[in-house]
C-alpha cells in the first residue's frame, strides 16, 4: 500500500525528522492562502500515488502569488499515468547546498532490512542504480541488533566529513528504522535529504510504501487507503478471496494460484491473443467463488471471451464445474466459454460441464487457441 | 537418497485442528508419510485421524521423536509458529500460512539460522519426494518417482509442469514449492546445491516468476556450482510494471525483475529456458539424451 508525500512527511514529522514547512490544499485559492502563509517562494507538488511526477509537469516553483496560483491550476486535475491529481502540496522554498539519497526497504538477499544511501540524490534512484551503481551504499540491518549507534554512525560518515552532520544523520537513519519497523514499511525513501545553507538536514520529500500482509495491525496505516476505481475492484475482490488485476485485453482469464495464472496470460499473449486480466481464484473450492469470479470477469466490457483454467489440487475440479454450472443458470452469458480442467476430480468435473456443450479442450496450449479463435 | 524429506522423515503438523490443517494432515498420511503428531495449544490430549494433539512443540518431539514440521496456523501467528518448531530443535520446517507479515519473517531468520533449522516457505505449497513422503498441500498422486529435481515459486503451476513431466514418463526425485514472498527460507541457491549433491537427481527444473533478482541469482550460482543439467520456466512474461500478480513476490518494480531479464541471464549461463509448459519435458529429455 502506498500513501502520499505530505503523509509520509507527517509521519516523519511525528519522529522528530525535520520536513519543510507546507500544507495540502484542494483549489488554488488555498494554495494561495497557503503562500502567504508560508511565505515565497514556495513549491506546488501533485499529490498522486504513483511516481515520475516531476517528469509529467507536476512540480513546479513559484516565485510570485500568481505564479503560485497558476501553478496550481495547471496541476490540479492533471492525469499522471493515470491518476487525476486532486490536491497538491505547497511546500515552503528551502535554499540548500546538496541533495543525497537515504532509503530502507526490505532485501530478499539477506533476509533483512537494508539501508540505502547515496551522495547522487534528488534523481530517480533507479536510475543512478542503472548508471552508476557503485554511487549507492547498502548497509543491512540485523534484525537482532537493529539500527545500533555505531552503524547510524558509520553510514553517516560514509556521507558526510563534518562531525556535526555525521551526528545529524545518524539521528535521523535510526528514526528512519524505527518508522520502518513501527509502521511495518515496505519502503521508507526520502529523496532529496537536502543540506540547507544553514548547515541543517532537511526532508524535502518523502515516500513510504507498506507491508500488504501486516495492515491487519496497522490500523491507523490502513485508514489511509485511497483505492482508484480499479482498486476497489481488487478490493472488492480480495473479500471474496479473489485476487484479481484488469489489464486492456479481452480474453477474461479465471486461474487457480497466480502462478498459473501468469502462465496462462503468457500463453494467451504468446499465441497472439490480450488478456483482459489477472484473476486468481486462490486454492478452496466454493462454488460460490466461481459465481463471483464470474460476476467479476463479466463486469469488464471489453471481455469477449472468458477462458478458465484450473489444475485441481485443494481445488477440486467437480466444484469449479458445480459452481460455472450455476453461475451460468444465474446470468445471462452471451459470450464464449472455454474451460479446461485437470487434476484433482477433473474427470468428475468434465462430466457436470457436458450440460453446458462447451468445447472441448485437454490442454492449457488447447484452451489458450481455442479462446483466441473465439476471439476473433 | 533425494531431498529434504523421505521415508525418515517424522512430521508433525501445527496447527493440526484447523480446517487446513487437519484435511491436509489427512492427506499427508493418506500419501504414506509418517505424520507423528500434531500441535495445537489447549487442545493436548485429543486425537485428528488417529493423529496425537499436543500443546507444545517440544512436549510432541519428546513424545514422538518428530524432525520435521509442517505449519498451518494464521497468518499473524506463523512466526512464533516457526520460532517454537526452532526451538524445539526440529530440523525443517515447512511454513504454509499465506499472508504472513514480511518483518516477521525477517525477525526469525536470525533464530534460525543460530539453530541451523532449515525453513521452507511461508506462502508455500511444501514438497514431496515421490513414493516416500509428501510435506505440503501438494496434490499427490500426479507425482512420479524418478530422477528430475523441481524448485518452483508457485503452487499450481508447479503441478502443471510435473504433469507434463510425469505424463512423459520423466519421473521425480524431490519437488520443492520455495513459496511466493518476498523474504523466504531456502531458496533457489541451497536448493541447487542439495539437487547437486543428491544421487538421485541427474536434471534439474527451475520455476521461477518474475519479480526481484532470485533468479538472476541462480543463474549465476549454476554457472559457478552445478554440473547437472538446468532447465528454467519464468512465469509473467506478459505482466505488466507495478502490478502485484497475486504473490507478494511477483511485482515488476521499476524496470527491474522482470521475464525479459530472467530469461537473459539463464540463457547466459547455458540453463534452457521453455516459453510454454509443453517444453519443459521436451528440454529436460534433450539435456538427458532421451529420445
Amino acid at each position: 500500500m502506498k500513501i502520499h508525500e505530505y503523509q509520509s512527511k507527517e509521519i516523519f514529522s511525528r519522529y522528530s525528522i525535520p520536513v519543510t514547512r507546507e500544507v495540502v490544499c484542494y483549489s488554488a485559492d488555498e494554495v494561495c492562502a497557503a503562500t502567504k502563509k508560508l511565505g515565497l517562494p514556495v513549491v506546488v507538488k501533485a499529490q498522486v500515488l504513483t511516481g515520475g511526477r516531476g517528469k509529467a509537469g507536476g512540480v513546479k516553483l513559484a516565485r510570485t502569488l500568481d505564479a503560485a496560483r497558476e501553478a496550481a491550476n495547471q496541476i490540479l486535475g492533471m492525469d499522471i499515468k493515470g491518476y487525476t491529481v486532486e490536491k497538491v502540496l505547497v511546500a515552503q522554498g528551502v535554499k540548500f547546498n546538496s541533495e543525497f539519497y537515504v532509503g530502507l526497504t526490505i532485501d530478499r538477499n539477506t533476509k533483512s532490512v537494508i539501508l540505502m544511501a547515496s551522495r547522487e540524490g534528488g534523481v530517480e534512484i533507479e536510475e543512478v542504480a542503472k548508471d552508476n551503481p557503485d554511487a549507492i551504499l547498502k548497509f543491512p540491518i540485523d534484525p537482532d541488533l537493529g539500527m545500533t549507534p555505531f552503524l547510524a554512525r558509520k553510514i553517516a560518515f560514509a556521507l558526510f566529513s563534518d562531525f556535526s552532520l555525521v551526528k545529524q544523520a545518524a539521528d535521523l537513519f535510526q528514526k528512519l528504522y524505527k518508522i520502518f519497523l513501527d509502521t511495518d514499511a515496505s519502503l521508507v525513501e526520502i529523496n532529496p535529504l537536502v543540506l540547507t545553507e544553514e548547515g541543517k538536514l532537511l526532508a524535502l520529500d518523502g515516500k513510504m510504501n507498506f507491508d500488504d500482509n501486516a495492515l491487519f495491525r496497522q490500523k491507523e496505516i490502513n485508514a489511509l487507503l485511497e483505492p482508484t476505481e480499479d482498486e476497489i475492484k481488487e478490493i472488492d475482490a480480495k473479500e471474496k478471496g479473489l485476487t484479481y488485476i484488469r489489464l486492456d485485453g479481452s480474453i477474461g482469464c479465471m486461474v487457480n494460484g497466480a502462478g498459473l495464472a501468469m502462465a496462462t496470460m503468457d500463453l494467451i499473449k504468446l499465441f497472439g491473443g490480450s488478456p483482459a486480466n489477472f484473476l486468481d481464484i486462490g486454492g478452496s473450492s466454493n462454488p460460490q467463488k466461481v459465481i463471483d469470479a464470474m460476476n467479476l470477469l463479466l463486469s469488464d466490457k471489453n471481455v469477449k471471451v472468458v477462458m478458465i483454467n484450473i489444475f485441481g489440487g485443494i481445488t477440486r475440479c467437480d466444484d469449479v464445474a458445480r459452481g460455472l454450472v450455476t453461475a451460468l443458470k444465474q446470468m445471462k452469458i452471451d459470450i464464449p466459454i472455454v474451460v479446461r480442467l485437470a487434476g484433482t476430480n477433473s474427470k468428475e468435473g468434465l462430466e457436470i460441464l457436458k450440460e453446458l456443450n462447451l468445447p472441448e479442450v485437454n490442454t492449457m496450449s488447447d484452451a489458450a487457441k481455442m479462446a483466441i479463435s473465439l476471439c476473433s | 537418497m533425494s531431498i529434504l524429506v523421505n521415508k525418515n522423515t517424522r512430521l508433525l503438523v501445527q496447527g493440526i485442528t484447523g480446517r487446513d490443517g487437519s484435511f491436509h494432515a489427512g492427506k499427508m498420511k493418506e500419501y504414506g508419510t509418517n505424520v507423528v503428531g500434531g500441535v495445537s495449544p489447549g487442545k493436548g490430549g485429543q486425537n485428528v485421524d488417529g493423529i496425537p494433539v499436543f500443546n507444545t512443540v517440544e512436549e510432541a518431539v519428546k513424545t514422538t521423536g518428530a524432525n520435521t514440521s509442517i505449519i498451518f496456523v494464521p497468518a499473524p501467528l506463523a512466526a512464533d509458529a516457526i520460532l517454537e518448531a526452532s526451538e524445539a530443535g526440529i530440523e525443517l520446517v515447512v511454513a504454509i500460512s499465506e499472508g504472513v507479515p514480511t518483518l516477521d519473517m525477517v525477525k526469525v531468520m536470525p533464530y534460525l539460522k543460530k539453530n541451523g533449522t532449515k525453513l521452507i516457505g511461508s506462502n508455500c505449497p511444501g514438497l514431496i519426494t515421490p513414493g516416500e513422503a509428501l510435506v505440503g498441500i501438494l496434490p499427490g498422486n500426479i507425482f512420479m518417482k524418478g530422477n528430475v529435481g523441481l524448485m518452483s515459486r508457485s503452487g499450481t503451476l508447479t503441478y502443471e509442469m510435473v504433469n507434463q513431466l510425469t505424463t512423459n514418463g520423466l519421473g521425480q526425485s524431490t519437488c520443492v514449492g520455495i513459496g511466493g514472498d518476498p523474504v523466504a527460507g531456502l531458496y533457489y541457491q541451497e536448493l541447487l546445491q542439495m539437487f547437486e549433491d543428491d544421487p538421485e537427481t541427474d536434471a534439474i527444473v527451475l520455476i521461477g516468476e518474475i519479480g526481484g533478482d532470485a533468479e538472476e541469482r541462480a543463474a549465476q550460482y549454476i554457472k559457478e556450482h552445478i554440473t547437472k543439467p538446468v532447465v528454467a520456466f519464468i512465469a509473467g512474461q506478459s505482466a505488466p510494471p507495478g502490478k502485484r500478480m497475486g504473490h507478494a513476490g511477483a511485482i515488476i518494480s521499476s524496470g527491474s525483475g522482470t521475464a525479459e531479464e530472467k530469461i537473459a541471464a539463464f540463457e547466459s549461463v547455458g540453463v534452457p529456458v521453455a516459453y510454454r509448459p509443453v517444453e519443459i519435458p521436451e528440454l529436460v529429455k534433450k539435456m538427458l539424451k532421451i529420445n
